[in-house]
């Protein structure tokens, strides 16, 4: 009881303070200095309609590309902690029956949801990220419907270190090109698309590298999903 | 006076931090800590809101003065994929912790220690 009650005490003053500090932060105000810029050119610089598309991909690419090794990372030391040598499924019930016929039923829409995401991300809220994560849902549906089901684990390996390459291929390219990492050649250079700003086809490389992302993203969560619902079996 | 949006922020990242300090669970300290994530992401984006403005997307008749800031929304969008990779590998653990120790509670496992 005393601990809760420290606990609270400590809790109301953190939140005075950090009330404090947002003190000199009004709300709704309008601070923008480089988001202002990034507003102002985001149609001429990248082609993209989404601001925050472009800012993800095209003016903070190399973020990105952090950001997906962490994820990376994260997989990997998912897979190295609960590695077993030999690991099964051992789920013994069934999916009702609900679930199984819904499955059939959705997963295919489910994936296709998923790819509309991350290929729209330059027209639309969203991008690769969620898009991946979507996808990753309808793995993780056939995982809690079927007992037996297990993703096809070489080939969704393969993909997703194809895919990460293709992110790194795709920034090479812009260093031969136009000069440094991840510079948007397609726009830049080809300026292919330039007609069709707000259409599907433009952008430059944001659509390109967000469907790389979207497909490593997807395949990476399943894989996290996989490593998290099999259970270690004795020989 | 505060804003609604800081004050709902504010009492999420509170309310995490609440069940960080005082659940003996591990699996409810997880669910902790990702409250309080969503709590500091609200909290980014209501600093990025700017009034009678519209989302970052510049179509449809919405010009350059007529967005938000899309910075802190970008930096949202990282923050929340750093933190389905982050919980991801604390739940691994929390499942290696129950694998060893048979509990979850966090002063078992530390009776158990010795």
């Amino acid at each position: 009881m005393l601990k809760r009650a420290l606990a609270i005490i400590t809790l109301l003053i953190i939140g005075y303070w950090i009330a404090q500090g947002l003190a000199g932060v009004p709300f709704g105000q309008d601070r923008m200095l480089v988001g202002q810029y990034y507003l102002d050119h985001v149609k001429a610089q990248t082609g993209s309609v989404n601001a925050v598309t472009a800012i993800v991909v095209n003016y903070r690419g190399f973020d990105t590309l952090g950001e997906v090794t962490v994820l990376f990372i994260a997989s990997t030391g998912v897979g190295a902690l609960l590695w077993k040598r030999r690991k099964e499924r051992t789920a013994k019930t069934e999916g009702s029956i609900v679930l199984t016929t819904g499955t059939r039923l959705l997963m295919p829409f489910i994936i296709l949801f998923g790819a509309y995401i991350f290929i729209h991300g330059h027209l639309t809220p969203g991008g690769g990220f969620p898009g991946g994560a979507t996808i990753a849902t309808a793995f993780l549906l056939l995982y809690m419907a079927f007992t037996q089901y297990e993703i096809p684990h070489k080939a969704f390996e393969k993909t997703e270190g194809v895919a990460g390459m293709s992110y790194v291929l795709v920034g090479l390219i812009g260093l031969a090109i136009g000069g440094y990492f991840l510079y948007d050649w397609i726009w830049q250079t080809w300026g292919w698309g330039v007609n069709n700003i707000g259409r599907l086809f433009s952008g430059g490389f944001i659509p390109i590298i967000y469907t790389l992302i979207g497909i490593k993203v997807g395949t990476e969560l399943s894989g996290i999903i996989d490593n998290m619902l099999k259970e270690e079996v004795s020989e | 006076m505060i804003s609604a949006y800081y004050f709902g922020a504010i009492s999420l990242i509170l309310i995490g931090l609440y069940a960080v300090l005082v659940k003996k669970n591990v699996l409810k300290m997880l669910i902790g800590l990702s409250i309080m994530e969503s709590g500091v992401n609200l909290l980014l984006v209501s600093v990025g809101y700017i009034s009678g403005r519209s989302a970052p997307i510049l179509s449809e008749g919405i010009g350059p003065k007529g967005a938000v800031d899309p910075i802190p929304q970008a930096l949202v969008l990282t923050a929340i994929v750093i933190g389905v990779a982050t919980t991801a590998l604390a739940l691994s653990a929390a499942i290696i912790l129950y694998e060893k120790y048979g509990t979850l509670n966090v002063e078992e496992i530390r009776r158990l220690r010795g």
